[in-house]
């Protein structure tokens, strides 16, 4: 039980949580089975990050020293390893009475690559053969693991994983000297190369075992080094570009080895900042948002008071006003308040009558912001309250309406801890 | 004004809207037997639910919607809401005189029951995700919720797709029925004498004599996982409340430790 406890902590920093992307309907005489679409969180903790994996090291001891890292070599914490055996019956007890939806393992990095990354893999394979695992396996592959290994481990897994955790190499080599992108990139390319051929494979062979099937995914660091948003979301657009790449999560830095000079020195993690972050990832996944509209160099950093979609609102008055009778689904999305839900609601019912504020408010549509920024099918005449949007208002008389007091606050004070952070850099 | 009155059965309300086109008329409110008649009510009409009438709707709701829409009108039902009789209602005699309404949001009986719908599926996600099975001796898993809408219905499929080899009983205390799987079907089960059972119903624990001999102790690492696994600087416990709302809590392996 102390075993587990220990290197669950040790997980618990890597943020990748999702159980989606294949659909595997259960099998006669195997446990489990996966749910495509969203996948299903089984708990949620009371930092309030789901709980869908059993995520877990296998062990916590690392030959590596990442200045980031809870688990790096000079670190005294209490160190544990999981056999084998003890890591599948977990497993499988916790799966039967559903409390999890499946496994996210993950090591540190003992003896070598290929050492760490057989186990692995061992324990993927034995899962799915031995004790006839249908469920969720995800896999962290070790940098610098050989190929052989990572087609072995892609054979069992759904999704495998390689954490980027800093956008620029110089940072990279500053905090973590036995790391480089090359040994990042080179699994990313390897297991990328796994999918597609399969999927060659699958074209002639029906039946051919499927590789990877839920694709991979990635994490950065967020406010550990001095890169700006903008290098990160260009790097995040341009992992999105590649075939297999599904997610790429951020991760506020939170200061667990306080006592390491090339890391600042924070009193919380960047909240506002990783949320902003993944409100932009969204834009560039879902909004149709291209990288450059959303950061450029002027804007090198997301505005902490307001949403990047908001933001580029404000940027742009002379997209608006749309009218949400005759625009079309893009361009609907990029009214900041309403999202794809919202969208296609509004597409589906104008087929039947034209639309006014009022039906929009009925459905649910959050009119706070939107208001601003659209015109509905009502009547405008000198009786009738004129439409006040962001071409009458301009947007530098907007912004402060529609930014509250709590986010203001909430910002400046990470604005706060930026300073600090620049403070601890020197 | 004209009210009708139904039995508060699904085959009821669809022989209401057989006999408002029988009848050739359209009442103003649909209610359900025993509620209080509006004021100023000049004609009431009790509906005598008639299976073969039912039947007659349903089929020719399906040769006007789409199966999709199907699913959610019997999905909406399962909300056991009174408030759904009265749009759902109106939204059955809309489509039998305006054909295919049900992308419409801007009516509001369609929004009303696709908001109905919409809720029912939310809770029959959340069964998925915190249904907690304990192992009893005899190898059967055990789980008890007591859920808002009666959704155990729509859950079983998944769980037999999921757990195909074990034997598991899912009981909705509120309802005081369940879904027991033998490893072949799914039958529902009732309990004669619902005292008895080797279950407390307030909590869902199985009683000393019939747990499992290994099942406390995977409890206990359920319980230390879900502790460990919390970044303490992030705390966030209004995120956790609304992703997990505290009427699930009690049947929780990791809420509910004594």
């Amino acid at each position: 039980m102390e075993k587990l406890r220990i290197l669950a902590e040790s997980a618990k920093y890597d943020v990748s949580c999702s159980s989606s992307g294949t659909v595997r309907k259960g099998k006669q005489g195997m446990v489990g089975s996966t749910v495509g679409g969203v996948g299903i969180c089984h708990s949620f903790a009371d930092d309030g990050r789901c709980i869908s994996l059993l995520k877990v090291m296998l062990t916590n001891y690392c030959m590596y020293d990442c200045a980031y890292c809870i688990n790096r070599r000079s670190n005294d914490i209490k160190r544990a390893t999981l056999s084998v055996s003890e890591l599948e019956e977990i497993t499988m007890e916790f799966y039967r009475r559903n409390y999890i939806e499946g496994l996210f393992l993950s090591s540190g990095v003992v003896r070598n690559p290929d050492y760490t990354m057989e186990r692995l893999a061992a324990i993927a394979r034995d899962l799915r053969t031995i004790h006839r695992f249908n469920g969720y396996i995800h896999l962290k592959s070790i940098p610098g693991c050989s190929q052989e290994l990572l087609n072995e481990a892609g054979r069992y897994a759904d999704r495998m994983s390689v954490n980027i955790e800093i956008p620029r190499e110089e940072s990279l080599k500053l905090l973590a000297p036995e790391k480089d992108h090359k040994s990042v990139f080179q699994p990313m390319k390897l297991i990328q190369q796994g999918v597609l051929e399969n999927k060659e494979d699958r074209r002639k062979y029906r039946y051919a075992p499927r590789f990877v099937p839920a694709g991979q995914s990635t994490q950065m660091i967020v406010g550990a080094t001095k890169e700006t948003d903008k290098d990160i979301l260009q790097m995040s657009s341009m992992l999105y570009g590649q075939p297999t790449m599904r997610r790429v999560y951020y991760s506020g830095y939170v200061s667990v080895n306080t006592y390491d000079p090339r890391l600042p020195i924070l009193k919380q993690p960047p909240l506002v900042r990783e949320n902003r972050l993944y409100q932009a990832d969204w834009l560039l996944r879902f909004y149709h948002f291209k990288v450059e509209e959303i950061v450029d160099d002027l804007h090198a950093n997301l505005d902490l008071e307001v949403d990047p979609k908001l933001a580029w609102a404000l940027r742009h008055p002379e997209a608006f006003p749309v009218d949400i009778n005759t625009a079309d689904y893009e361009q609907l999305l990029r009214v900041p308040g309403l999202g794809t839900k919202s969208a296609w609601l509004i597409v589906n019912s104008r087929r039947f009558n034209r639309l006014t504020s009022y039906d929009l408010k009925k459905m649910g549509v959050v009119m706070k912001k939107a208001k601003f920024f659209i015109t509905c099918n009502e009547l405008t005449s000198q009786f009738s309250q004129p439409i006040i949007g962001i071409n009458e208002l301009r947007p530098e008389r907007l912004r402060p309406l529609l930014i509250s007091k709590a986010q203001q606050k909430r910002a400046a004070e990470e604005m706060q801890l930026k300073l600090n952070f620049e403070e601890g850099c020197q | 004004m004209t009210v009708y009155t139904f039995d508060g059965t699904l085959d009821g309300l669809l022989t209401a809207v057989f006999d408002t086109f029988a009848l050739k008329e359209q009442p103003l409110q649909l209610l359900t037997e025993g509620d209080t008649l509006p004021l100023f009510c000049d004609h009431t009409y009790q509906v005598s639910t008639d299976e073969e009438k039912a039947r007659r709707v349903w089929a020719g709701l399906e040769k006007r919607l789409t199966c999709e829409t199907m699913k959610l009108l019997s999905v909406s039902w399962l909300s056991e809401l009174s408030e759904l009789n009265q749009p759902l209602f109106q939204y059955i005699c809309k489509v039998f005189r305006q054909g295919d309404i049900s992308k419409n949001f801007a009516d509001p009986d369609v929004l009303a029951v696709t908001n109905i719908a919409r809720r029912v599926l939310h809770e029959q996600l959340r069964m998925k995700q915190f249904i907690r099975f304990q192992k009893a001796k005899d190898g059967t898993y055990l789980a008890v919720v007591s859920p808002d809408h009666n959704v155990l219905p729509i859950i079983t499929d998944h769980f037999q797709d999921r757990f195909n080899d074990q034997p598991w009983l899912i009981y909705d205390a509120k309802r005081h029925y369940g879904f027991y799987y033998d490893g072949k079907d799914v039958i529902r089960i009732t309990f004669e004498n619902e005292a008895a059972v080797p279950f407390n119903l307030a909590n869902g624990h199985l009683n000393d004599d019939v747990i499992s001999s290994d099942d406390q102790l995977l409890q206990d690492l359920w319980r230390t996982y879900f502790k460990a696994i919390c970044i303490r600087e992030r705390m966030n416990p209004r995120k956790q409340l609304n992703d997990m709302p505290r009427r699930y809590w009690k049947y929780m392996t990791e809420k509910n430790a004594t």
